[in-house]
């Protein structure tokens, strides 16, 4: 069972990757599928047998590395955290392979794309089930890979070729932090094993490296690598992109899945961040500053599936900052109820493309709400709980963050619980946004579009309607088990709060104003959305004509990528053509070739030498014997 | 296998027969032709499946040298035949005898020209690296070590491209500008020392203001073997101009001599030069990655990117090797063998493409995954290889370096590191601009996938990317030991510095 939970989708994207043509995309799309439910019933009843009947686990499955003292395994940590993962991994990788037997079929390459899909599942099981940093690490880049196949599955379009890569190159740029700490890692405590690690970390909080806290650093530097998958300020810019690839992949990889391995890394680390109180100020910054910052840039953007991007892209920050004031138990509670809603909106706009013939633009859709109604539903249902409307699964996690970030009573908390409810207002205006001009309203959309319209089949409303019984019911559910009475006991030591860690008590002992502020703010944000965009149209434009700067700025999202142009990639690009073209052809190769010419003109120079008369030979013959007599006749008298 | 049978001589010429039987047949061109493939693919077979018996045979918990054979040569000069294998260099063997066959079966059909020469250079460059990888005597070494240059030299200079004649002058200029030093170096140790047997060498003590001459001596040679930055661009030419079964063992086992050599002779013998000027190679293995990989970035012909790539991975060789720890050198070792087998793969995979097409220019190409899925998907998997993606093999030696590397010195070990990144720009961008992209040209639209052959040069490279990334422990396991027994000594020899010191 628990082998099977993560090798099934290996399995099946072998059997689809490469028989797939022989197969039939049918078969070959339907074996992926049987696989991910099978995989799912084995991670389902994982969650029953570990989390909620407290046996945690570890399988060993083969010695990866052993080099003087360096010792690495491929094994299988099954703890309440991990299989927190692995069941709703399993469980949403499988409704959106479902989804995607309707949404991609009319592509023409089914088994590839069902191959990469399984594979990034296996991929994320082997993170998140991973016992060592080094298969951590394995995972990790593992998901990178099928991200990067994904993102430019249309490999003939160059928009995806290019999101692809920048993808694929932003990630690396955090691995190297994620490599570096790993090495730090290894040298504090001589091992990268979690067990290992964990036990000692008390022993080395002094433990200091160019004259840093080694425990800081290696925390500082998890964090960068953890910002890069996580899309976080700074390292953020590759994950709007990423929206080139199919839907599906967007719900599975850049919103419920992959982009939270970050988070995931951090409460992993838990026993680490808890001594590493810089970090973790550093993390609720940075956290705080993204949730914010990508919720300004959500309000303005007009396709449909960067707006929900950057949506994702905030309610990271919101998990970050979590962390960041210790609050580990929430944060992956966010993390949890976030994958539900989150793949449900992907989905759902998925959906809403896929009826307005591959139209993404919000502003040339509208009047469609009578045309889709379940997917205008389960589009409600998503909103909802984005927005942590109370019953709704976001309601619990989110309020929790927040009453965590205020509960921590620091600086940098209170900074978080600002920044988080100016982004409660901002998102649940984007979301409103979104919902009103997509559905709402005289339809934009040209005649032909609109004779089109149609509601996705079944195999696609199924795992919307399920997922939306997430979306609803999740938050209720779970919110004792996750941060509630239950905590301690379902935990069961899988995250680690330091003894000076009192942060799930402290929150639920919040002021009354703390737990309403952000429903208030939530409601008021879609009050905004309803007068901007249901009673006054014109408003919208106005504000965006008045304050011009502002509307651009946040239109081309903070200009981060013309900043990055600027600062990495054409210096980058002019380096290598002056090293190329200046270092090595003139400077390395221009020494030895001139040599060699040098060689060839003395050999001319020594043609000229041969003048064919004797004398000449008798004379130069003369001095050359006279100067091997002397060097004999110095040398004799120096050995004297 | 029992002791005294001569198993390293056997394989070392076994490939000198395969090449007399193919130089003794006349007849018609054709016929001879197709018979020197068969009796040169036979011959690197079976010195292959001899070459096992290393595998199987090689006790691994030792670090002694193991089937070695002694017949005096020079007596009166302390030379002698000495051959014989450690955990260091057992895995080259084998590597040499694993990707003879394949070049040979990836010549057959774009080798038109002077087949039976052609075959014949290559039996002799074999027996040329298996024999440079036994030999345990000085001035053996040295001849196997520069007779390998011969028959590369005519493999570039006769089969190459346009400026085949050029490149082929660069490279043997280049490599026997170094080894001369090396020579010398080798004369001094053979007067002083009295003998040329390398495992007696280890005993000598060689004075410690000499160490420093004789160091940069062997560094010149190696360096440029390697090859480290500055002395690497006869590399790039090399290859471009080499058919695709010479760039494959120009990158899987040439590129290996330098390192290798460092690791029998620089780090043994000068214990304390090579501590000293550590940070110098440093200082270069850093530059190495950053700047030949920028260099790469802008490449526009295949070959030259790959080569370029080289270049950077080697660098991460010689990091590894002077960070003087357990996890470096076998790191070093490994990222030798891995670049072995994945840069071999990648260049085979531009001569797929070259076979076809006839050009190495990244822009003549765009969109081949749709007509060559299969030739997409190899590519792929050593693009992702050599990119460093864990679970190929590439990733388990980098770690091990940047791991070693960040003990000895955080900054060189983010200057390693920071490989990865641009390691992932280069490799994704030319795999971009190769396969992804609209397929656009006519002459591209009518490709073939991988034919049968094709496939099989590739599986066993396939496999052991996948091997060795996913269980490198029964690589790893090789030189351990080895590697082991290297920094005792080397660190008894400084130690007993310290103590004479006080």
């Amino acid at each position: 069972m628990f082998v099977g939970a993560i090798f099934f989708p290996l399995l099946g994207a072998f059997i689809c990757g490469f028989f797939g043509r022989w197969l039939g995309d049918r078969v070959a799309q339907w074996t992926t599928v049987l696989c991910m439910v099978l995989a799912a019933v084995c991670g389902v009843s994982a969650f029953m047998q570990v989390a909620m009947g407290g046996h945690p686990e570890t399988v060993l499955l083969l010695r990866w590395m052993d080099v003087g003292g360096l010792q690495v395994n491929w094994s299988l940590r099954y703890d309440t955290l991990s299989v927190v993962m692995v069941a709703m991994v399993t469980f949403i990788s499988t409704l959106i392979h479902l989804y995607s037997v309707g949404y991609m079929s009319h592509d023409h390459t089914i088994p590839r794309f069902f191959a990469y899909l399984s594979l990034f599942t296996f991929m994320m099981l082997m993170l998140v089930t991973a016992d060592n940093l080094a298969q951590l690490f394995f995972g990790w880049e593992g998901v990178g890979l099928a991200s990067y196949l994904l993102i430019g599955y249309w490999y003939e379009k160059e928009s995806a070729n290019k999101a692809a890569m920048k993808a694929f190159v932003v990630n690396r740029v955090g691995d190297l932090f994620f490599m570096l700490g790993v090495a730090l890692t290894f040298l504090t405590f001589g091992s990268i094993e979690f067990p290992v690690i964990f036990a000692a970390v008390a022993q080395h909080t002094g433990d200091t490296y160019l004259g840093i806290n080694a425990i800081e650093l290696i925390g500082v530097l998890l964090f960068l690598g953890a910002c890069g998958k996580s899309a976080q300020l700074g390292l953020h810019t590759w994950l709007p992109d990423a929206m080139e690839g199919p839907t599906p992949v967007s719900a599975l990889i850049h919103a419920a899945t992959m982009v939270t391995a970050g988070v995931f890394l951090m409460a992993r680390m838990s026993p680490i961040m808890e001594y590493a109180p810089t970090a973790l100020m550093i993390v609720t910054v940075v956290g705080a500053s993204t949730a914010l910052f990508a919720a300004t840039i959500g309000c303005v953007q007009n396709d449909i599936k960067r707006i929900i991007a950057y949506s994702t892209c905030s309610q990271l920050g919101y998990m970050f900052f979590a962390i960041g004031v210790g609050a580990y138990q929430v944060a992956v509670f966010h993390l949890f109820t976030h994958a539900f809603f989150k793949a449900l909106l992907f989905l759902g706009a998925g959906s809403v493309i896929h009826a307005m013939s591959d139209e993404q633009d919000i502003r040339k859709m509208g009047g469609i709400w009578t045309k889709i109604p379940v997917t205008y539903l389960v589009m409600w249902i998503g909103n909802l709980a984005l927005a942590g409307v109370p019953l709704f699964a976001g309601y619990y996690s989110k309020d929790a963050i927040l009453e965590a970030a205020f509960a921590a009573h620091s600086g940098v908390g209170t900074y978080a619980f600002a920044c988080g409810i100016i982004a409660a207002f901002l998102t649940a205006f984007y979301s409103w946004r979104l919902l009103f001009l997509t559905f709402h309203g005289k339809p934009r959309a040209d005649h032909h579009t609109m004779e089109h319209v149609h509601e996705s089949p079944a195999v696609m409303l199924v795992p919307l309607l399920l997922l939306s019984v997430g979306a609803v019911l999740t938050g209720y559910v779970f919110a004792p088990y996750f941060i509630g009475e239950m905590e301690h006991d379902f935990w069961h030591g899988a995250i680690f709060n330091g003894a000076h860690n009192h942060i799930m008590h402290a929150m639920h002992e919040v002021p009354e104003w703390v737990a309403l502020a952000p429903t208030v703010v939530g409601v008021a944000g879609i009050a905004l959305a309803f007068v901007f965009y249901m009673l006054a149209p014109g408003l919208p434009r106005a504000l965006g004509n008045g304050l011009r700067p502002i509307y651009l700025f946040l239109l081309n999202k903070w200009y981060f990528d013309e900043l990055y142009d600027f600062l990495f990639v054409r210096p980058a690009m002019a380096l290598a053509r002056v090293f190329w073209k200046v270092g090595d052809a003139k400077l390395i190769d221009g020494m030895p070739n001139g040599a060699a010419a040098l060689a060839a003109d003395v050999g001319r120079g020594a043609v000229r030498l041969q003048t064919g008369r004797v004398a000449n030979y008798a004379f130069v013959m003369l001095i050359g014997v006279v100067i091997f007599v002397s060097l004999f006749l110095y040398s004799l008298f120096k050995g004297a | 296998m029992n002791p005294g049978f001569p198993l390293l001589s056997l394989l070392t010429f076994l490939p000198l027969v395969g090449a007399a039987i193919i130089l003794s047949v006349r007849g018609e061109e054709k016929v001879v032709a197709q018979n020197a493939r068969w009796t040169a693919l036979w011959t690197s077979l079976i010195v292959f499946l001899l070459s096992l018996a290393l595998w199987f045979g090689f006790d691994k918990s030792s670090a002694d040298f193991q089937f070695t054979e002694e017949v005096d040569w020079l007596p009166d000069f302390g030379i002698g035949y000495h051959m014989g294998v450690d955990g260091l260099s057992v895995l080259f063997v084998l590597l040499s005898t694993a990707l003879t066959p394949l070049c040979i079966l990836a010549s057959w059909e774009s080798i038109g020209t002077r087949v039976r020469e052609y075959m014949i250079s290559f039996l002799v460059l074999e027996t040329m690296m298996v024999g440079m990888f036994c030999a345990l005597d000085l001035v053996l070494f040295y001849v196997f070590f520069e007779g390998v240059l011969i028959p590369m030299f005519l493999i570039i200079g006769v089969w190459g491209g346009p400026r085949r004649v050029y490149a082929a002058m660069k490279f043997f200029l280049y490599t026997l500008a170094g080894s001369v030093l090396m020579l010398l170096a080798i004369l001094w140790l053979w007067y002083n020392a009295g003998t040329t047997d390398i495992p007696e060498l280890f005993a000598y003590e060689v004075p410690r203001a000499v160490q420093t001459w004789l160091f940069f001596a062997f560094l010149a040679s190696f360096a440029v073997k390697v090859p480290m930055w500055p002395v690497h661009t006869w590399l790039p030419d090399a290859h471009v101009e080499a058919p695709t079964a010479g760039s494959v063992i120009l990158a899987g086992v040439l590129l290996k001599m330098g390192a290798y050599g460092f690791l029998r002779f620089s780090l043994p013998l000068l214990p304390f030069a090579s501590a000293e000027y550590a940070p110098l190679i440093f200082t270069l293995s850093v530059v190495a990655v950053i700047y030949t990989s920028l260099v790469a970035l802008a490449q526009q012909d295949m070959k030259k990117l790959i080569a370029y790539s080289s270049v950077a991975h080697m660098g991460i060789v010689t990091l590894g090797i002077f960070t003087f720890t357990p996890q470096g050198l076998s790191g070093a070792i490994f990222t030798m063998l891995a670049h072995g087998v994945v840069s071999g793969a990648l260049f085979l995979c531009v001569g797929v493409v070259y076979d076809r097409v006839h050009s190495r220019e990244i822009a003549r190409y765009g969109g081949v995954a749709k007509v060559m899925p299969g030739y997409a998907v190899l590519f792929m998997l050593f693009t992702m290889a050599s990119v460093g993606l864990p679970g190929t093999a590439n990733f388990v030696g980098e770690f091990l370096v940047i791991i070693a590397a960040w003990k000895v010195n955080p900054w060189v070990a983010a200057g390693g590191a920071s490989g990865m990144i641009l390691g992932a720009c280069y490799m994704l961008y030319l795999y971009r601009r190769v396969i992804f992209g609209k397929l656009e040209k006519p002459d591209l639209k009518v490709l073939l996938d991988l034919s049968p052959r094709e496939y099989v040069v590739f599986a066993p490279l396939v496999v052991l990317t996948i091997w060795m990334g996913i269980y490198p422990s029964s690589f790893l396991s090789f030189f351990e030991a080895s590697v082991a027994a290297l920094l005792a000594r080397h660190e008894a020899a400084l130690n007993v510095a310290k103590l004479a010191g006080m």
